[in-house]
């Protein structure tokens, strides 16, 4: 998808800019918004550059610098934090041999904290790109990712 | 204690209809509410709200009849109505399970305040992370404008109304109205000073019905049942159900539907079945990140806005989280507060600064290097943030501090290294 298209299907009003940057950035190889996206997404709106920068670097879902095919969102809020998220983020790190807020070598997966994802009587949860993940356990884990890897070699 | 058990009002349909299939909804009685609502006049609809007594959902307990009467009374048009499906407070689920179980009552809802407001626009402002609901809402609304209940000319009556999906992008604050107006604009969602308030001045500065999913949820069955026969469910001062989100350190976790009045014990003996491995509970987190800490002892306090406001608490929007007694406590209180200092918008000082200064505060008390000055300066951050925050974000964030300080004093107190001196 090129900028273009996005503001064509969402529409080249400001109300409409969040969703197209959003879809648009869904199709992206590294899921963020360069700065010529940005500039680009200001022509096309008439908006000015800095105003759309500020929407880009305000919302946790928008993000100006590149990240992984998948974005893993792990909740980190209180109803999973007693329910052991610690031990899941480490789980994570130790297995994607990375830490929170970065990418995997491979370019497959960025770990990311997320705020409550909204499931809390499934704690402790994550969510990978639309599926939502809950009771997690370092089994769990495993299988989630090699189901990925699988699905990346396919 | 028979008829204090779960009360199906709002979530009755659930798990009986396919959410998918406006044909499901119709047939077990959905839809029929608007049509008996396209009948009666705008000002009978909002006296039957008024009636009911029903009071926001989304935490602030504002009485829903008056916010419609200021909208429709308020000069201006177009005149907006929105529900705010930001769902983003911790230990929050029900705004989710609403919109994937039962999406047509929501629109329902809207449909009827609309009519009773003279609006003709609509927006569902539904967080970025919620996609499964996104998706369940945009269909709901497409097969509702074929079959007429939304477009020109619904069923008829000449009314016009139609409602928009708007997908947030990873905001806590959007959950704010104003952040949510402006973020609705296209913009940063940052909050604004008020008054002006929504229903005079909202989007595009025009007159706005803002309210939760769970608040217009309530329309089709007050517009139903009549308002004084909804108002014969709860309490003196909290009429009708509430939608409780139990989570943390309990047996079965889950959303709960109570007639307002029950107590929170109740809630977490006997629908969640207690505490696992029969341990103790240290503290329970009503409303979610932003609402008061209470302990074990205080678990009777029951779901009643008067009752709360009378011991300095509130339910919010419905999130019960058990913690039981292997929780740090100042651990949870640090976790609170990133989470508010990761969403702070940044737009006013006491909310940016305080956070980051409460953050470095609370790390001395966990490292055992706090001083008394310490204790006085939180004392003096959490007043100022209270009441010098611009929106509720920064006033409410220090909450669960103000009541670790009141319940469980021991747990600041016993790590202070020294006295200090006590000057702020």
């Amino acid at each position: 998808m090129r900028v273009k298209e996005a503001i064509s299907k969402y529409g080249s009003t400001p109300d409409k800019l969040i969703g197209a940057m959003l879809a648009y950035q869904r199709s992206t190889p590294c899921n963020y918004l360069t700065e010529d996206d940005i500039r680009e997404f200001a022509s096309e709106t008439g908006l000015p550059i800095s105003r759309v920068h500020s929407v880009a670097s305000f919302y946790s879902l928008l993000s100006t610098k590149p990240r992984g095919k998948y974005i893993i969102q792990v909740c980190y809020d209180v109803p999973c934090y007693v329910n052991d998220s610690v031990n899941v983020v480490k789980d994570l790190e130790k297995k994607l041999r990375t830490t929170m807020g970065h990418t995997t070598d491979d370019g497959m997966f960025t770990l990311e904290f997320s705020s409550c994802l909204g499931c809390c009587d499934k704690a402790p949860v994550m969510q990978i790109g639309d599926k939502l993940y809950g009771n997690l356990t370092s089994e769990k884990i495993t299988e989630i990712l090699s189901a990925y890897r699988r699905k990346q070699h396919e | 204690m028979s008829n204090i058990n779960t009360k199906k009002l709002l979530t009755a349909r659930f798990g009986t209809i396919d959410p998918g299939s406006i044909k499901d909804y119709i047939s077990s009685g959905g839809y029929s509410v608007l049509q008996k609502a396209l009948l009666m006049n705008e000002d009978e609809i909002i006296n039957e709200v008024k009636a009911s007594g029903l009071k926001g959902r989304g935490g602030a307990g504002f009485p829903t009849g008056l916010k419609m009467d200021s909208v429709k009374q308020a000069e201006g048009t177009p005149k907006y109505i929105i529900c705010n499906a930001d769902e983003g407070e911790p230990g929050n689920f029900k705004d989710r399970l609403l919109m994937e179980n039962d999406p047509h009552q929501i629109i329902e809802g809207m449909i009827i305040c609309a009519y009773a407001t003279g609006t003709r626009h609509g927006y569902i402002f539904i967080r970025g992370e919620y996609l499964k609901s996104i998706r369940i809402m945009e269909a709901a609304l497409e097969q509702a404008r074929v079959k007429g209940y939304l477009g020109d000319n619904i069923l008829d009556t000449g009314f016009d109304f139609d409602i928009d999906v708007h997908t947030g992008a990873g905001s806590y604050v959007c959950g704010e109205e104003f952040a949510l107006l402006v973020s609705i604009e296209g913009k940063s969602g940052r909050a604004t000073y008020k008054p002006p308030f929504p229903t005079t001045c909202g989007l595009y500065d025009k007159p706005t019905q803002i309210n939760n999913v769970e608040t217009f949820c309530n329309i089709p069955h007050i517009i139903d049942m009549g308002g004084t026969e909804f108002s014969k469910i709860g309490t003196d001062s909290s009429k009708g159900t509430k939608l409780i989100c139990l989570s943390g350190n309990v047996i079965n976790p889950g959303l709960y539907e109570v007639p307002l009045g029950t107590t929170v014990r109740y809630i977490i003996d006997e629908l969640g079945g207690g505490v696992p491995n029969n341990r103790a509970i240290k503290m329970v987190q009503l409303g979610g990140a932003s609402g008061p800490v209470i302990p074990e002892g205080m678990l009777d306090v029951k779901l009643d806005f008067a009752e709360m406001r009378e011991k300095d608490l509130n339910f919010g929007s419905g999130a019960i989280i058990v913690m039981d007694e292997r929780i740090n406590v100042l651990d949870i209180l640090k976790r609170i507060i990133q989470f508010f200092h990761h969403e702070s918008c940044g737009k006013c000082t006491p909310c940016r600064e305080g956070l980051t200064q409460m953050l470095i505060i609370l790390d001395r008390f966990i490292e055992g290097t706090a001083s008394g000055q310490d204790l006085a300066l939180l004392d003096v951050l959490i007043e100022t943030m209270s009441q010098a925050s611009i929106c509720g974000l920064g006033q409410a964030a220090p909450t669960a501090v103000k009541k670790v300080l009141e319940y469980f004093p021991e747990e600041f107190n016993s790590r202070i290294h020294s006295m200090g001196p006590v000057t702020v």
